[in-house]
């Protein structure tokens, strides 16, 4: 008798079970590589909180994407090359796309995703080469890369130094990984190009000490430093700047580089600080109003909502906007809304953020206007400083959205790309 | 004297600033280890979660906010605006003597007589469960703490050393941190102080006879829990001082917890049994390091010697003196 119901049980679950999982196939799988613990989740929380905002409000609002709920499970990673891999392996099935949130995850995923046939979206981060379209076929890191953001920095050292660096000296401190070595093929090629001298100091992981890296600055005075940092890395190199006296107008980060959380420990002596950025803090937007209605105000919030209109949470919600979007464009190529993995990166190739469409999502002047291409992966390149204001805490955008150095940053990119396409025999594509 | 000299003397007295930071840390591991022979894995968590605690208890944080918000559907975060510093310090001085107790009760209690690998291993799990519980009840936010330490380089050094310098070169003053000078004042304070409680008090003897010989101090009637549990709470106390200076230097989040990571050669140079050994070691590695990164760095293309550097000193100090500068000599009878 026992046995009997035992029996009767098991297959009542196994239906059970079965009707889940295909009502699951049936909806979009987004699956996040998160780091909520270890040294960078002060950076990871806000930023993944922005994600599972915009998703939850995506499914309270609009019902899903065409009527597809949205499925986001979230895999620790906790910033581990190793750990993001076997996030990716336990994940990837019928996953549309993959956010990486590390260069180094980005780097080992690049011919992974490609063999399997999964999109990967490095949001400004990642293989800056990857923005070639030809070659990387299922890697997209739109809307701006890291070659653009460094030439975009020395463009805003020229402007402030009317149009001449000719033997300055221009300090890179770096987080010593796969990330912060990134810009340096740019600044080397850039400094030959202008004429000032590179002084390239890296910064081991975690940087909790930089006290040699900053007696060095101290001594060779660059006339201005720029940053490649993440986690306590940056409060730590802020806070540094600031006791040596360093020109906090001169102290440029990276978008990474340029969150309230990089710049609130070392209090009044942030001042002045500067970061690229490629979208807007505040919660002034149409998007910011609607995740409040249909998500914060039902008690649904990710986290504790504490981290609601901050600069990494904001940039979650523009990263988390573009997935979306590559889902509905791939919907609407396709004609269905149960679409493929592959349809999807149709739908990613295509997207195109122009202006009208970023303000009917909510988005107006939140982000430069950008569109994928077939060829182009790498979005507009469009980026712009923002400055900390120590006294307001808070970062003002100070410069309008500019572009890099094209010339250089294209050549590289195709420099690169081609080798990249020639190690691994694939062949151009886009005609 | 030439700016050369001036700069290599700035470097040395930098790196001495920072072997203190690093000495620090070091001691609470020196103290468990002498007692009670536990290589305190978690002696860095200690430090976070004491730094975290402070923060808390300053900011009217309500500690487990987002468990009983998620639990119970309310919305507590905070009870009060702020809490004075001494009023703050001195309940996380209470928490840690809590925290040293709890450990002593759950895990050391049951760990009697087994082998140093068990407590070690013991100690790991601790590190990591400690992290959680801090993580649960504080958050995982970067947070300012400020206990009126000042901070940034010291202006009166600047201008006291600015004309040793030759006439005409290009020199603009020493630089140290005045938090890395306040650090140093506070280490000796610490040592004198726990060096005085261990010769002139009962109770120091007593934790020295343990040190000592178990079973010596048991056949005595000391009782070892009471002065597992009073070591522990020490260290707990040293932790929250390295806390306090990390956490001012860097803000308080979760790699303050890596900090252990620094204190690892500075026991193998200074030996893990010795407090004057923790000092000399923390002073050692940090003038070692920091010369290293500034002279020698620049011939390494990968560069970044700070942090590797001492692990190099430490293990060329293993394969001389293995028990460490003034650790106690390793003896082996056959």
């Amino acid at each position: 008798m026992r046995i009997k119901q035992l029996l009767i049980g098991m297959t009542a679950s196994v239906i059970a079970v079965s009707s889940y999982v295909e009502m699951a196939i049936a909806d979009l799988k987004f699956p996040m590589l998160v780091y909520r613990t270890g040294a960078y989740a002060p950076n990871g929380i806000p930023n993944a909180d922005g994600f599972v905002d915009y998703y939850k409000m995506i499914n309270a609002r609009d019902g899903g994407i065409g009527g597809e709920k949205i499925l986001h499970p979230e895999c620790e990673t906790g910033y581990k090359t190793q750990v993001g891999v076997e996030c990716y392996e336990k994940n990837k099935k019928d996953a549309m796309v993959f956010q990486p949130m590390s260069t180094g995850i980005t780097y080992q995923l690049i011919p992974k995703a490609t063999a399997d046939g999964v999109t990967v979206y490095s949001t400004g981060y990642g293989r800056t080469s990857a923005a070639n379209g030809k070659v990387f076929k299922w890697i997209f890191n739109a809307p701006v890369t890291y070659w653009d953001g460094a030439s975009i920095a020395v463009r805003h050292i020229l402007k402030n130094n009317f149009g001449n660096i000719k033997g300055k000296k221009i300090a890179l401190v770096y987080h010593n990984s796969a990330y912060g070595k990134e810009p340096i093929r740019t600044l080397q090629t850039l400094s030959k190009k202008h004429g000032f001298k590179l002084m390239l100091l890296p910064v081991d992981h975690p940087g909790q000490e930089q006290k040699a890296t900053w007696l060095k600055i101290r001594k060779a005075r660059p006339d201005n430093v720029l940053m490649w940092g993440w986690g306590v890395m940056n409060q730590v190199a802020v806070k540094s700047a600031a006791s040596i006296k360093f020109p906090m107008d001169k102290f440029i980060g990276i978008w990474w580089s340029g969150s309230e959380n990089d710049v609130l420990p070392a209090g009044q002596g942030a001042h002045g600080y500067k970061s690229l950025t490629f979208n807007a803090p505040g919660t002034n937007f149409q998007v910011h109003a609607d995740i409040k209605k249909f998500v914060h105000d039902k008690g649904q919030a990710s986290g504790d909502g504490s981290h609601f209109g901050t600069v990494l949470y904001n940039r979650g919600l523009f990263q988390a906007m573009v997935q979306v979007e590559a889902a509905v464009v791939a919907q609407k190529i396709h004609g269905t809304s149960k679409i493929t993995p592959a349809m999807y990166r149709d739908g990613m190739e295509n997207v195109n953020l122009s202006a009208k469409r970023l303000e009917e999502l909510g988005f107006k002047d939140f982000a430069p206007p950008f569109k994928n291409t077939c060829e182009n992966h790498g979005g507009s390149g469009l980026a712009a400083v923002q400055q900390w204001d120590a006294k307001a805490k808070k970062w003002n955008m100070i410069t309008e959205y500019m572009y890099g150095d094209s010339d250089v940053v294209q050549k590289l990119i195709a420099e690169d790309s081609s080798k990249y396409a020639a190690e691994q025999k694939i062949a151009e594509r886009c005609g | 004297m030439s700016v050369e000299l001036l700069n290599f003397i700035e470097t040395v007295l930098n790196g001495l600033m920072s072997g203190v930071m690093y000495s620090l840390v070091a001691l609470g591991f020196v103290l468990i280890f002498k007692a009670s022979g536990v290589f305190n894995f978690a002696q860095g968590v200690f430090a976070l979660f004491a730094a975290l605690t402070l923060v808390g208890y300053q900011t009217g944080q309500v500690p487990f906010a987002h468990l009983i918000n998620e639990l119970f559907g309310t919305n507590y975060h905070n009870w009060y605006a702020s809490m004075p510093n001494f009023l703050a310090i001195l309940l996380t001085m209470i928490t840690m003597i809590a925290l040293a107790w709890i450990i002593e009760r759950l895990v050391l209690k049951h760990l009697i007589n087994q082998d140093p690998i068990i407590l070690f291993m013991a100690t790991i799990g601790l590190a990591f469960a400690l992290e959680g519980v801090g993580d649960l009840m504080w958050g995982s936010d970067v947070k300012v703490l400020d206990v009126g330490i000042p901070s940034g380089g010291s202006i009166w050094l600047e201008e006291a050393t600015i004309g040793l310098a030759a006439e005409g070169s290009d020199y603009y003053g020493m630089y140290v941190d005045v938090l890395n000078i306040w650090a140093t004042v506070i280490a000796v304070i610490l040592v004198v102080s726990l060096a005085l409680f261990s010769q002139y008090t009962k109770t120091g003897r007593a934790l020295r006879a343990v040190a000592d010989d178990h079973q010596a101090a048991l056949s005595v009637g000391i009782s070892l829990r009471s002065i597992w549990i009073l070591v522990w709470a020490i260290s707990g106390f040293i932790a929250m001082v390295a806390g306090i200076m990390w956490g001012t230097e860097s803000g308080v989040q979760f790699s303050l917890s890596l900090i252990a990571l620094k204190a690892l050669p500075v026991l193998i140079l200074g030996g893990f049994t010795s407090i004057p050994g923790a000092i000399i070691g923390g002073l050692l590695i940090g003038v070692g390091e920091k010369l290293a990164e500034i002279y020698i760095g620049g011939y390494f293309e990968t560069g970044a010697l700070e942090n590797w550097f001492a692990y190099v000193m430490a293990l060329v100090f293993l394969l001389f003196r293995p028990q460490g500068l003034f650790g106690d000599k390793i003896i082996e009878r056959v």
